[in-house]
Protein backbone atom coordinates (compact mmCIF):
# COMPACT_ATOMS: atom_id res chain seq x y z
CA UNK A 1 0.00 0.00 0.00
CA UNK A 2 1.71 3.43 -0.80
CA UNK A 3 2.11 5.48 2.02
CA UNK A 4 -0.40 8.17 3.09
CA UNK A 5 0.86 11.51 2.39
CA UNK A 6 0.06 14.06 4.83
CA UNK A 7 -0.06 17.79 5.15
CA UNK A 8 -0.30 19.46 8.69
CA UNK A 9 -1.59 23.31 8.53
CA UNK A 10 -1.12 25.03 12.46
CA UNK A 11 0.27 28.72 12.91
CA UNK A 12 1.75 27.12 16.39
CA UNK A 13 5.65 25.18 15.13
CA UNK A 14 5.36 22.90 18.21
CA UNK A 15 1.93 21.66 17.54
CA UNK A 16 3.30 21.10 14.03
CA UNK A 17 6.03 19.28 15.59
CA UNK A 18 3.80 17.00 18.04
CA UNK A 19 1.78 16.16 14.89
CA UNK A 20 5.38 14.87 13.08
CA UNK A 21 6.61 12.82 15.90
CA UNK A 22 2.75 11.00 16.66
CA UNK A 23 2.37 10.50 12.70
CA UNK A 24 6.08 8.92 13.14
CA UNK A 25 5.62 6.64 15.55
CA UNK A 26 2.41 5.27 13.90
CA UNK A 27 4.11 4.80 10.60
CA UNK A 28 4.02 1.17 11.09
CA UNK A 29 0.18 0.79 11.84
CA UNK A 30 -0.54 3.52 8.98
CA UNK A 31 2.33 4.12 6.68
CA UNK A 32 2.47 7.85 6.09
CA UNK A 33 4.58 10.36 4.59
CA UNK A 34 4.94 14.34 5.14
CA UNK A 35 3.37 15.78 2.40
CA UNK A 36 3.97 19.34 3.79
CA UNK A 37 3.87 21.67 6.38
CA UNK A 38 1.77 25.64 6.69
CA UNK A 39 2.35 28.36 9.16
CA UNK A 40 -1.37 29.91 8.21
CA UNK A 41 -4.27 29.37 5.93
CA UNK A 42 -2.90 31.17 3.05
CA UNK A 43 0.54 29.41 3.00
CA UNK A 44 -1.42 26.09 3.34
CA UNK A 45 -3.56 27.38 0.32
CA UNK A 46 -0.48 27.94 -1.67
CA UNK A 47 1.21 25.32 -0.86
CA UNK A 48 -1.18 22.17 -1.01
CA UNK A 49 -1.83 22.01 -4.64
CA UNK A 50 1.61 20.73 -5.37
CA UNK A 51 2.03 18.72 -2.41
CA UNK A 52 -0.50 15.38 -3.43
CA UNK A 53 -1.58 15.37 0.09
CA UNK A 54 -3.95 12.87 0.93
CA UNK A 55 -4.85 14.16 4.28
CA UNK A 56 -5.09 17.40 5.43
CA UNK A 57 -4.58 17.96 9.13
CA UNK A 58 -6.10 21.73 9.78
CA UNK A 59 -5.74 23.65 12.74
CA UNK A 60 -9.29 25.18 13.48
CA UNK A 61 -8.01 28.74 14.82
CA UNK A 62 -5.29 30.39 12.29
CA UNK A 63 -4.81 33.65 12.11
CA UNK A 64 -5.51 35.61 8.53
CA UNK A 65 -8.67 33.15 7.39
CA UNK A 66 -11.06 30.91 9.62
CA UNK A 67 -10.25 27.47 9.61
CA UNK A 68 -14.01 26.53 8.44
CA UNK A 69 -13.63 29.04 5.08
CA UNK A 70 -10.21 27.58 4.68
CA UNK A 71 -11.51 24.10 4.37
CA UNK A 72 -14.16 25.26 1.46
CA UNK A 73 -11.46 26.87 -0.37
CA UNK A 74 -9.59 23.24 0.16
CA UNK A 75 -12.60 21.29 -1.17
CA UNK A 76 -12.73 23.21 -4.40
CA UNK A 77 -9.07 21.74 -5.30
CA UNK A 78 -8.79 19.89 -8.51
CA UNK A 79 -7.10 17.02 -6.14
CA UNK A 80 -8.78 17.81 -2.89
CA UNK A 81 -7.35 15.90 -0.15
CA UNK A 82 -9.52 14.57 2.84
CA UNK A 83 -9.96 17.18 5.88
CA UNK A 84 -9.10 16.60 9.33
CA UNK A 85 -9.67 18.80 11.79
CA UNK A 86 -7.82 19.63 14.78
CA UNK A 87 -8.42 22.10 17.72
CA UNK A 88 -7.50 23.15 21.46
CA UNK A 89 -10.88 23.58 22.36
CA UNK A 90 -13.56 21.91 24.38
CA UNK A 91 -16.53 20.34 22.66
CA UNK A 92 -18.45 23.31 23.85
CA UNK A 93 -16.50 25.58 21.11
CA UNK A 94 -16.32 22.47 18.53
CA UNK A 95 -20.45 22.34 18.75
CA UNK A 96 -19.95 26.18 18.28
CA UNK A 97 -17.83 25.77 14.99
CA UNK A 98 -20.98 23.82 13.79
CA UNK A 99 -17.81 21.02 13.51
CA UNK A 100 -19.95 18.21 14.58
CA UNK A 101 -20.66 16.55 11.64
CA UNK A 102 -17.03 16.48 10.50
CA UNK A 103 -13.93 14.88 11.80
CA UNK A 104 -11.89 16.41 13.95
CA UNK A 105 -9.47 15.87 16.55
CA UNK A 106 -8.68 17.07 19.53
CA UNK A 107 -5.34 19.10 21.21
CA UNK A 108 -3.52 17.49 22.55
CA UNK A 109 -3.96 14.55 20.07
CA UNK A 110 -3.19 11.17 20.84
CA UNK A 111 -1.69 8.46 18.23
CA UNK A 112 -4.82 6.19 18.44
CA UNK A 113 -6.64 9.06 17.84
CA UNK A 114 -4.98 10.21 15.10
CA UNK A 115 -4.34 6.50 13.63
CA UNK A 116 -8.29 5.96 13.63
CA UNK A 117 -9.29 9.58 12.04
CA UNK A 118 -6.46 8.90 9.14
CA UNK A 119 -8.15 5.69 8.50
CA UNK A 120 -11.53 6.84 8.80
CA UNK A 121 -10.55 9.47 6.26
CA UNK A 122 -9.06 7.44 3.75
CA UNK A 123 -12.08 5.57 3.48
CA UNK A 124 -14.58 8.50 3.15
CA UNK A 125 -12.59 10.79 0.78
CA UNK A 126 -12.58 14.51 0.51
CA UNK A 127 -15.32 16.32 2.12
CA UNK A 128 -17.44 17.79 0.18
CA UNK A 129 -17.65 21.56 -0.82
CA UNK A 130 -21.31 21.93 0.49
CA UNK A 131 -20.83 19.74 3.05
CA UNK A 132 -18.76 22.42 4.73
CA UNK A 133 -20.81 25.30 3.36
CA UNK A 134 -23.19 24.00 5.49
CA UNK A 135 -21.50 23.66 8.46
CA UNK A 136 -19.62 27.01 7.82
CA UNK A 137 -23.23 28.35 8.04
CA UNK A 138 -21.65 31.99 7.79
CA UNK A 139 -20.63 33.99 4.59
CA UNK A 140 -17.58 33.37 3.45
CA UNK A 141 -14.71 36.43 3.47
CA UNK A 142 -12.97 35.08 0.45
CA UNK A 143 -14.11 34.08 -3.20
CA UNK A 144 -11.67 31.42 -4.47
CA UNK A 145 -10.88 31.58 -8.09
CA UNK A 146 -9.89 28.17 -9.61
CA UNK A 147 -7.41 27.68 -12.14
CA UNK A 148 -4.98 24.81 -13.55
CA UNK A 149 -5.29 23.56 -9.94
CA UNK A 150 -4.26 26.67 -7.84
CA UNK A 151 -6.17 28.72 -6.08
CA UNK A 152 -6.25 32.23 -6.02
CA UNK A 153 -8.42 34.36 -2.90
CA UNK A 154 -10.32 37.79 -3.79
CA UNK A 155 -11.89 39.44 -0.90
CA UNK A 156 -15.35 39.75 -1.20
CA UNK A 157 -14.88 43.34 0.51
CA UNK A 158 -12.93 43.83 -3.34
CA UNK A 159 -15.94 42.36 -5.45
CA UNK A 160 -17.63 45.46 -7.10
CA UNK A 161 -19.81 43.24 -8.89
CA UNK A 162 -21.06 39.55 -9.78
CA UNK A 163 -22.61 38.82 -13.31
CA UNK A 164 -23.89 35.59 -14.83
CA UNK A 165 -23.07 34.29 -18.06
CA UNK A 166 -23.02 31.27 -20.01
CA UNK A 167 -21.96 29.12 -17.69
CA UNK A 168 -19.32 30.94 -15.08
CA UNK A 169 -20.00 34.08 -12.96
CA UNK A 170 -17.76 37.03 -13.57
CA UNK A 171 -16.67 38.25 -10.54
CA UNK A 172 -15.57 42.28 -11.35
CA UNK A 173 -12.61 43.95 -9.39
CA UNK A 174 -10.97 47.36 -9.29
CA UNK A 175 -7.97 45.35 -10.66
CA UNK A 176 -9.51 42.76 -12.99
CA UNK A 177 -11.71 40.00 -13.94
CA UNK A 178 -12.30 36.42 -12.39
CA UNK A 179 -14.41 33.35 -13.27
CA UNK A 180 -16.57 31.52 -10.21
CA UNK A 181 -18.07 28.43 -10.75
CA UNK A 182 -21.23 29.43 -8.72
CA UNK A 183 -24.96 29.97 -9.00
CA UNK A 184 -25.99 33.44 -8.76
CA UNK A 185 -28.74 32.76 -6.75
CA UNK A 186 -26.88 30.89 -4.14
CA UNK A 187 -24.46 33.76 -4.22
CA UNK A 188 -27.38 36.57 -3.67
CA UNK A 189 -28.24 34.60 -0.64
CA UNK A 190 -25.18 33.73 0.99
CA UNK A 191 -24.43 37.62 0.74
CA UNK A 192 -27.33 39.38 1.02
CA UNK A 193 -26.22 41.82 3.21
CA UNK A 194 -23.40 43.14 0.91
CA UNK A 195 -24.97 42.77 -2.62
CA UNK A 196 -28.17 43.97 -4.44
CA UNK A 197 -30.01 42.26 -7.20
CA UNK A 198 -29.96 44.52 -9.96
CA UNK A 199 -30.29 42.72 -13.15
CA UNK A 200 -31.65 38.72 -13.74
CA UNK A 201 -27.78 38.24 -14.26
CA UNK A 202 -26.23 40.97 -11.96
CA UNK A 203 -25.47 41.72 -8.32
CA UNK A 204 -23.53 44.53 -7.41
CA UNK A 205 -21.73 45.19 -3.99
CA UNK A 206 -23.91 48.21 -1.98
CA UNK A 207 -20.65 49.60 -1.27
CA UNK A 208 -19.61 50.07 -4.74
CA UNK A 209 -22.67 51.90 -6.18
CA UNK A 210 -21.98 55.33 -6.40
CA UNK A 211 -24.96 56.92 -8.35
CA UNK A 212 -27.88 55.81 -11.03
CA UNK A 213 -28.03 57.75 -14.27
CA UNK A 214 -30.55 57.55 -16.83
CA UNK A 215 -29.81 56.06 -20.30
CA UNK A 216 -31.84 56.94 -22.89
CA UNK A 217 -31.22 54.18 -25.58
CA UNK A 218 -29.62 51.10 -24.03
CA UNK A 219 -29.08 47.34 -26.02
CA UNK A 220 -33.28 47.02 -24.98
CA UNK A 221 -34.00 49.85 -26.85
CA UNK A 222 -35.75 51.62 -24.28
CA UNK A 223 -34.83 54.14 -21.54
CA UNK A 224 -33.71 52.33 -18.49
CA UNK A 225 -31.15 53.48 -15.42
CA UNK A 226 -28.28 52.30 -15.09
CA UNK A 227 -25.30 51.58 -11.97
CA UNK A 228 -22.89 54.21 -11.60
CA UNK A 229 -19.77 52.39 -9.94
CA UNK A 230 -16.69 53.38 -7.61
CA UNK A 231 -13.70 52.92 -9.66
CA UNK A 232 -14.59 51.13 -12.99
CA UNK A 233 -16.07 52.56 -15.86
CA UNK A 234 -18.12 50.65 -17.15
CA UNK A 235 -21.86 51.19 -16.48
CA UNK A 236 -24.85 47.99 -15.45
CA UNK A 237 -28.33 48.38 -16.21
CA UNK A 238 -31.08 47.88 -13.85
CA UNK A 239 -34.17 45.75 -15.19
CA UNK A 240 -37.31 47.64 -14.50
CA UNK A 241 -38.40 45.06 -12.23
CA UNK A 242 -35.73 45.51 -9.45
CA UNK A 243 -35.49 49.19 -10.21
CA UNK A 244 -38.01 49.86 -7.33
CA UNK A 245 -36.21 48.08 -4.78
CA UNK A 246 -32.52 49.35 -5.86
CA UNK A 247 -33.45 52.57 -5.57
CA UNK A 248 -34.95 52.04 -2.30
CA UNK A 249 -31.78 50.77 -1.20
CA UNK A 250 -29.55 53.37 -2.77
CA UNK A 251 -31.42 55.69 -0.93
CA UNK A 252 -32.32 58.16 -4.00
CA UNK A 253 -29.05 59.23 -4.63
CA UNK A 254 -29.68 59.51 -8.21
CA UNK A 255 -28.59 62.38 -10.89
CA UNK A 256 -28.92 62.91 -14.64
CA UNK B 1 -0.80 39.05 54.67
CA UNK B 2 -3.70 41.61 53.78
CA UNK B 3 -6.78 40.10 53.27
CA UNK B 4 -10.40 41.10 51.52
CA UNK B 5 -12.05 40.09 54.85
CA UNK B 6 -10.63 42.95 56.92
CA UNK B 7 -11.88 44.99 53.84
CA UNK B 8 -15.36 43.39 53.94
CA UNK B 9 -15.90 42.64 57.51
CA UNK B 10 -18.96 43.84 59.31
CA UNK B 11 -18.02 44.55 62.34
CA UNK B 12 -16.54 47.97 61.77
CA UNK B 13 -17.31 51.57 60.61
CA UNK B 14 -16.87 52.00 57.14
CA UNK B 15 -13.48 53.12 55.70
CA UNK B 16 -14.53 57.04 55.28
CA UNK B 17 -11.28 57.20 52.71
CA UNK B 18 -13.02 55.04 50.73
CA UNK B 19 -14.83 57.55 47.60
CA UNK B 20 -17.47 55.11 47.24
CA UNK B 21 -18.36 55.67 51.17
CA UNK B 22 -17.60 59.54 50.61
CA UNK B 23 -19.76 59.87 47.73
CA UNK B 24 -22.46 57.76 49.13
CA UNK B 25 -22.62 59.86 52.32
CA UNK B 26 -22.76 63.25 50.05
CA UNK B 27 -25.59 61.94 48.19
CA UNK B 28 -27.57 60.47 50.74
CA UNK B 29 -27.55 63.74 53.04
CA UNK B 30 -28.34 66.23 50.41
CA UNK B 31 -31.43 63.72 49.12
CA UNK B 32 -32.63 63.31 52.82
CA UNK B 33 -32.31 67.40 53.05
CA UNK B 34 -34.28 67.27 49.61
CA UNK B 35 -37.29 65.34 50.78
CA UNK B 36 -37.55 67.18 53.73
CA UNK B 37 -38.02 70.41 51.75
CA UNK B 38 -39.90 69.13 49.04
CA UNK B 39 -42.20 67.31 52.29
CA UNK B 40 -42.39 71.39 53.32
CA UNK B 41 -42.80 72.87 50.22
CA UNK B 42 -45.80 72.01 47.53
CA UNK B 43 -44.35 73.99 45.00
CA UNK B 44 -41.27 72.14 42.99
CA UNK B 45 -39.87 75.34 41.98
CA UNK B 46 -39.93 77.06 45.62
CA UNK B 47 -38.89 73.82 47.12
CA UNK B 48 -35.75 74.13 44.53
CA UNK B 49 -35.43 77.50 45.83
CA UNK B 50 -35.41 76.40 49.56
CA UNK B 51 -33.05 73.30 48.88
CA UNK B 52 -30.49 75.73 47.18
CA UNK B 53 -30.26 77.72 50.78
CA UNK B 54 -30.88 74.77 53.00
CA UNK B 55 -27.55 73.27 51.22
CA UNK B 56 -25.53 76.06 51.13
CA UNK B 57 -26.10 76.14 55.18
CA UNK B 58 -25.61 72.46 55.33
CA UNK B 59 -21.89 71.88 52.88
CA UNK B 60 -19.31 73.42 56.09
CA UNK B 61 -21.29 71.11 58.45
CA UNK B 62 -20.95 67.85 56.35
CA UNK B 63 -17.53 68.66 54.14
CA UNK B 64 -16.13 69.40 57.85
CA UNK B 65 -18.07 65.84 59.05
CA UNK B 66 -16.19 63.77 56.29
CA UNK B 67 -12.91 65.17 57.00
CA UNK B 68 -12.86 64.71 60.40
CA UNK B 69 -14.38 61.00 59.85
CA UNK B 70 -12.02 60.15 57.26
CA UNK B 71 -8.88 61.05 59.51
CA UNK B 72 -10.54 59.60 62.37
CA UNK B 73 -10.88 56.37 60.24
CA UNK B 74 -8.03 53.89 61.04
CA UNK B 75 -8.76 54.90 64.83
CA UNK B 76 -13.07 54.36 64.50
CA UNK B 77 -12.88 51.08 62.66
CA UNK B 78 -10.22 49.61 65.78
CA UNK B 79 -13.56 50.33 68.08
CA UNK B 80 -16.53 48.35 68.40
CA UNK B 81 -19.20 49.05 66.13
CA UNK B 82 -21.61 50.36 68.90
CA UNK B 83 -18.36 52.51 70.25
CA UNK B 84 -17.79 53.21 66.71
CA UNK B 85 -21.13 54.51 65.90
CA UNK B 86 -21.44 56.69 68.57
CA UNK B 87 -17.84 58.16 67.86
CA UNK B 88 -18.39 59.11 64.82
CA UNK B 89 -22.33 60.59 65.82
CA UNK B 90 -20.03 62.89 68.50
CA UNK B 91 -17.60 63.99 65.66
CA UNK B 92 -20.41 64.72 63.00
CA UNK B 93 -21.99 67.07 65.95
CA UNK B 94 -19.00 68.56 66.59
CA UNK B 95 -19.09 69.67 63.24
CA UNK B 96 -22.53 70.82 63.04
CA UNK B 97 -21.80 72.87 66.11
CA UNK B 98 -18.87 74.61 64.96
CA UNK B 99 -20.42 75.52 61.68
CA UNK B 100 -23.43 76.75 63.77
CA UNK B 101 -21.33 79.03 66.01
CA UNK B 102 -19.12 80.30 62.62
CA UNK B 103 -22.15 81.21 60.97
CA UNK B 104 -23.66 83.07 63.62
CA UNK B 105 -26.71 84.89 62.89
CA UNK B 106 -27.19 83.07 59.65
CA UNK B 107 -27.93 80.38 61.40
CA UNK B 108 -31.32 78.78 60.44
CA UNK B 109 -31.97 77.61 63.91
CA UNK B 110 -30.74 77.27 67.03
CA UNK B 111 -27.79 74.96 67.96
CA UNK B 112 -30.17 72.76 69.98
CA UNK B 113 -31.97 72.07 66.65
CA UNK B 114 -28.90 71.83 64.52
CA UNK B 115 -27.26 69.56 66.72
CA UNK B 116 -30.63 67.09 66.25
CA UNK B 117 -30.77 67.34 62.48
CA UNK B 118 -27.22 66.26 62.44
CA UNK B 119 -26.91 63.31 64.70
CA UNK B 120 -30.17 62.31 62.29
CA UNK B 121 -28.71 62.43 59.42
CA UNK B 122 -25.48 60.96 60.51
CA UNK B 123 -27.14 58.01 61.91
CA UNK B 124 -29.51 57.62 58.69
CA UNK B 125 -26.26 57.52 56.96
CA UNK B 126 -24.31 55.13 59.22
CA UNK B 127 -27.35 52.98 59.03
CA UNK B 128 -27.57 53.00 55.48
CA UNK B 129 -24.23 52.01 54.71
CA UNK B 130 -23.98 49.17 57.23
CA UNK B 131 -26.75 47.60 55.53
CA UNK B 132 -25.15 48.21 52.67
CA UNK B 133 -22.40 46.13 53.18
CA UNK B 134 -24.74 43.55 54.38
CA UNK B 135 -26.16 43.23 51.84
CA UNK B 136 -22.67 42.95 49.96
CA UNK B 137 -21.80 40.67 52.83
CA UNK B 138 -18.08 39.25 52.51
CA UNK B 139 -19.88 35.47 51.84
CA UNK B 140 -21.57 37.05 48.98
CA UNK B 141 -17.91 38.75 47.47
CA UNK B 142 -16.02 35.88 48.13
CA UNK B 143 -18.30 33.74 46.34
CA UNK B 144 -18.23 36.19 43.58
CA UNK B 145 -14.73 36.54 43.36
CA UNK B 146 -13.81 33.16 43.28
CA UNK B 147 -16.54 32.50 40.69
CA UNK B 148 -14.46 35.95 38.68
CA UNK B 149 -11.21 33.82 39.54
CA UNK B 150 -11.59 30.58 38.35
CA UNK B 151 -12.36 31.25 34.47
CA UNK B 152 -9.10 30.57 32.28
CA UNK B 153 -9.60 29.74 28.53
CA UNK B 154 -9.82 26.12 28.45
CA UNK B 155 -8.18 26.43 25.07
CA UNK B 156 -4.92 28.11 27.06
CA UNK B 157 -4.71 25.12 29.12
CA UNK B 158 -4.88 22.27 26.30
CA UNK B 159 -2.36 24.81 23.95
CA UNK B 160 -0.04 24.56 26.87
CA UNK B 161 -0.25 21.01 27.21
CA UNK B 162 0.52 19.96 23.57
CA UNK B 163 3.45 22.71 23.52
CA UNK B 164 4.66 20.87 26.60
CA UNK B 165 4.21 17.26 24.80
CA UNK B 166 5.79 18.42 21.60
CA UNK B 167 8.92 19.83 23.59
CA UNK B 168 9.28 16.23 25.64
CA UNK B 169 11.26 14.56 23.34
CA UNK B 170 13.62 17.74 21.33
CA UNK B 171 13.92 19.04 25.18
CA UNK B 172 12.82 17.35 27.95
CA UNK B 173 14.72 20.58 30.20
CA UNK B 174 12.27 23.19 28.63
CA UNK B 175 9.33 20.63 28.94
CA UNK B 176 9.91 20.89 32.00
CA UNK B 177 10.39 24.14 33.10
CA UNK B 178 6.81 24.71 31.11
CA UNK B 179 5.28 22.43 33.42
CA UNK B 180 6.80 24.31 36.33
CA UNK B 181 5.46 27.22 34.89
CA UNK B 182 2.25 25.76 34.19
CA UNK B 183 2.02 24.29 37.56
CA UNK B 184 2.70 27.85 39.25
CA UNK B 185 -0.25 29.33 37.44
CA UNK B 186 -2.74 27.11 38.37
CA UNK B 187 -1.76 27.52 41.88
CA UNK B 188 -2.63 30.95 41.53
CA UNK B 189 -5.87 30.19 39.62
CA UNK B 190 -7.33 28.10 42.49
CA UNK B 191 -5.70 29.70 45.24
CA UNK B 192 -7.50 32.30 48.00
CA UNK B 193 -9.28 34.91 45.91
CA UNK B 194 -9.81 36.96 49.23
CA UNK B 195 -5.76 37.32 49.70
CA UNK B 196 -4.24 40.41 48.56
CA UNK B 197 -0.65 39.51 46.97
CA UNK B 198 2.36 42.10 46.78
CA UNK B 199 2.95 42.91 43.05
CA UNK B 200 6.16 40.82 42.65
CA UNK B 201 4.34 38.06 42.88
CA UNK B 202 1.86 39.32 40.44
CA UNK B 203 5.00 40.19 37.83
CA UNK B 204 6.55 36.79 38.12
CA UNK B 205 3.17 34.84 37.74
CA UNK B 206 2.96 36.71 34.81
CA UNK B 207 6.19 36.17 33.37
CA UNK B 208 5.64 32.39 33.72
CA UNK B 209 2.48 32.86 31.72
CA UNK B 210 4.45 34.56 29.10
CA UNK B 211 7.21 32.30 28.87
CA UNK B 212 4.64 29.44 28.54
CA UNK B 213 3.18 31.28 25.36
CA UNK B 214 6.55 32.39 24.21
CA UNK B 215 7.28 28.79 23.66
CA UNK B 216 4.17 28.29 21.79
CA UNK B 217 4.04 31.22 19.75
CA UNK B 218 7.49 31.78 19.63
CA UNK B 219 8.32 35.33 16.74
CA UNK B 220 5.18 36.17 16.92
CA UNK B 221 5.26 37.23 20.62
CA UNK B 222 7.40 40.04 21.12
CA UNK B 223 7.21 41.35 25.08
CA UNK B 224 8.68 44.18 26.16
CA UNK B 225 8.95 44.88 30.09
CA UNK B 226 9.05 48.60 31.84
CA UNK B 227 8.84 47.85 35.62
CA UNK B 228 11.64 49.85 36.29
CA UNK B 229 9.54 52.31 38.30
CA UNK B 230 7.25 49.68 39.45
CA UNK B 231 6.38 49.76 43.37
CA UNK B 232 7.08 45.79 43.77
CA UNK B 233 5.88 45.80 47.03
CA UNK B 234 2.28 47.15 46.44
CA UNK B 235 -0.51 45.19 47.34
CA UNK B 236 -3.41 44.10 44.34
CA UNK B 237 -5.68 41.28 44.23
CA UNK B 238 -4.13 38.12 42.06
CA UNK B 239 -4.44 37.46 39.28
CA UNK B 240 -4.90 40.89 37.79
CA UNK B 241 -1.82 41.57 35.70
CA UNK B 242 -2.10 37.74 34.38
CA UNK B 243 -5.35 37.96 32.43
CA UNK B 244 -4.74 41.43 31.10
CA UNK B 245 -1.55 40.06 29.63
CA UNK B 246 -3.44 36.87 28.28
CA UNK B 247 -6.03 39.03 26.50
CA UNK B 248 -3.49 40.79 24.66
CA UNK B 249 -1.99 38.08 23.38
CA UNK B 250 -5.27 36.90 22.41
CA UNK B 251 -6.32 39.04 20.68
CA UNK B 252 -3.42 40.87 19.59
CA UNK B 253 -1.09 37.91 18.81
CA UNK B 254 -3.00 35.09 17.87
CA UNK B 255 -4.84 36.52 15.22
CA UNK B 256 -2.47 37.66 13.02
CA UNK B 257 0.36 35.84 11.60
CA UNK B 258 3.01 38.18 11.20
CA UNK B 259 5.09 39.52 15.01
CA UNK B 260 3.31 41.28 17.04
CA UNK B 261 4.61 43.49 20.47
CA UNK B 262 3.03 43.31 24.08
CA UNK B 263 4.18 46.01 26.24
CA UNK B 264 3.85 46.13 29.98
CA UNK B 265 4.68 49.24 32.00
CA UNK B 266 3.61 49.41 35.87
CA UNK B 267 4.91 52.71 37.67
CA UNK B 268 4.12 54.52 40.65
CA UNK B 269 2.52 57.81 40.37
CA UNK B 270 2.26 59.28 44.21
CA UNK B 271 -0.46 57.14 45.85
CA UNK B 272 -1.29 55.75 42.81
CA UNK B 273 -0.07 52.60 41.02
CA UNK B 274 -0.71 52.37 37.03
CA UNK B 275 -0.25 49.43 34.84
CA UNK B 276 -0.78 49.68 31.40
CA UNK B 277 -0.60 47.06 29.16
CA UNK B 278 -0.55 47.44 25.14
CA UNK B 279 -0.52 45.33 22.15
CA UNK B 280 -0.60 45.83 18.53
CA UNK B 281 -4.03 45.72 17.40
CA UNK B 282 -5.00 44.91 13.87
CA UNK B 283 -7.66 46.74 12.52
CA UNK B 284 -11.07 45.13 11.96
CA UNK B 285 -10.34 44.47 8.19
CA UNK B 286 -13.32 41.29 8.27
CA UNK B 287 -10.44 38.87 7.91
CA UNK B 288 -8.74 39.41 10.22
CA UNK B 289 -11.60 41.11 13.02
CA UNK B 290 -11.01 40.90 16.34
CA UNK B 291 -12.56 38.35 18.34
CA UNK B 292 -15.25 38.32 20.85
CA UNK B 293 -14.95 37.78 24.15
CA UNK B 294 -12.46 40.78 24.90
CA UNK B 295 -15.31 42.96 26.69
CA UNK B 296 -16.31 39.97 29.11
CA UNK B 297 -12.45 38.82 30.16
CA UNK B 298 -12.24 42.81 30.90
CA UNK B 299 -15.11 42.82 32.44
CA UNK B 300 -14.46 40.45 34.55
CA UNK B 301 -10.83 42.20 36.15
CA UNK B 302 -12.83 45.39 36.52
CA UNK B 303 -15.67 43.68 38.30
CA UNK B 304 -13.23 41.91 41.01
CA UNK B 305 -11.27 45.42 41.39
CA UNK B 306 -14.99 46.69 42.05
CA UNK B 307 -15.22 44.40 44.99
CA UNK B 308 -11.34 45.28 45.98
CA UNK B 309 -11.49 48.90 45.99
CA UNK B 310 -14.72 49.85 45.28
CA UNK B 311 -14.82 53.36 43.51
CA UNK B 312 -11.40 53.84 44.25
CA UNK B 313 -10.23 51.53 40.90
CA UNK B 314 -10.68 51.98 37.37
CA UNK B 315 -9.84 50.15 34.00
CA UNK B 316 -9.67 52.04 30.70
CA UNK B 317 -9.40 50.53 27.50
CA UNK B 318 -8.56 52.52 24.43
CA UNK B 319 -7.97 51.51 20.73
CA UNK B 320 -6.27 53.97 18.68
CA UNK B 321 -4.04 53.55 15.38
CA UNK B 322 -3.28 49.85 15.40
CA UNK B 323 -2.92 49.33 19.54
CA UNK B 324 -5.15 48.20 21.86
CA UNK B 325 -4.11 49.17 25.27
CA UNK B 326 -5.59 48.46 29.16
CA UNK B 327 -4.87 50.58 31.94
CA UNK B 328 -5.32 49.57 35.23
CA UNK B 329 -5.27 52.11 38.23
CA UNK B 330 -5.57 51.11 41.68
CA UNK B 331 -4.66 52.77 45.02
CA UNK B 332 -1.35 52.26 46.66
CA UNK B 333 -1.17 50.44 49.16
CA UNK B 334 1.96 48.27 50.49
CA UNK B 335 2.63 45.80 52.75
CA UNK B 336 4.06 47.90 55.31
CA UNK B 337 1.19 50.12 55.91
Amino acid sequence: MRPLRVFIADDEAPARERLKALLDDIAAEVPNVLAGEAASGLQALERLPDSGADVLLLDIQMPGIAGLELARHVAALERAPALIFVTAHDRHAVEAFELNALDYLLKPVRAVRLAAALRKAVATGPASAERLARAAGAAREFFSVAARNRITLVPVSEVLYLKAGQKYVTLRTRAGEHLLEESLVQLEREFAGRFVRIHRNCLVARAAIRGFERASCGEEGEPHWEVVLEGVPERLPVSRRQWQAVRALAGGQTHG
Amino acid sequence: MVSIRQKLRTDGLPDFRNLGVIARTLLGVHALVFAIVLAAHPDLAQAVQAFVRAAALLEPALVASLCLLAAATPWLRRLPYGGGFAAALALAGAAAAASHALLGEAAPAGLARTLAYALAAAALVLAYLRLRERAFSPALAEARLAALQSRIRPHFLFNSLNTVLALMRRDPRRAEQALEDLAELFRALMSDARTLVPLAEEVALAERYAAIEQLRLGERLRLAWDLDAAPMDALLPPLVLQPVLENAVHHGIEPSAGPGEVSVRIERRGDRVRATVENTHLPASGAEAPRPGNRIALENIRERLALYFDAEARLETRAEAGRFCVEIDIPYRSQAA
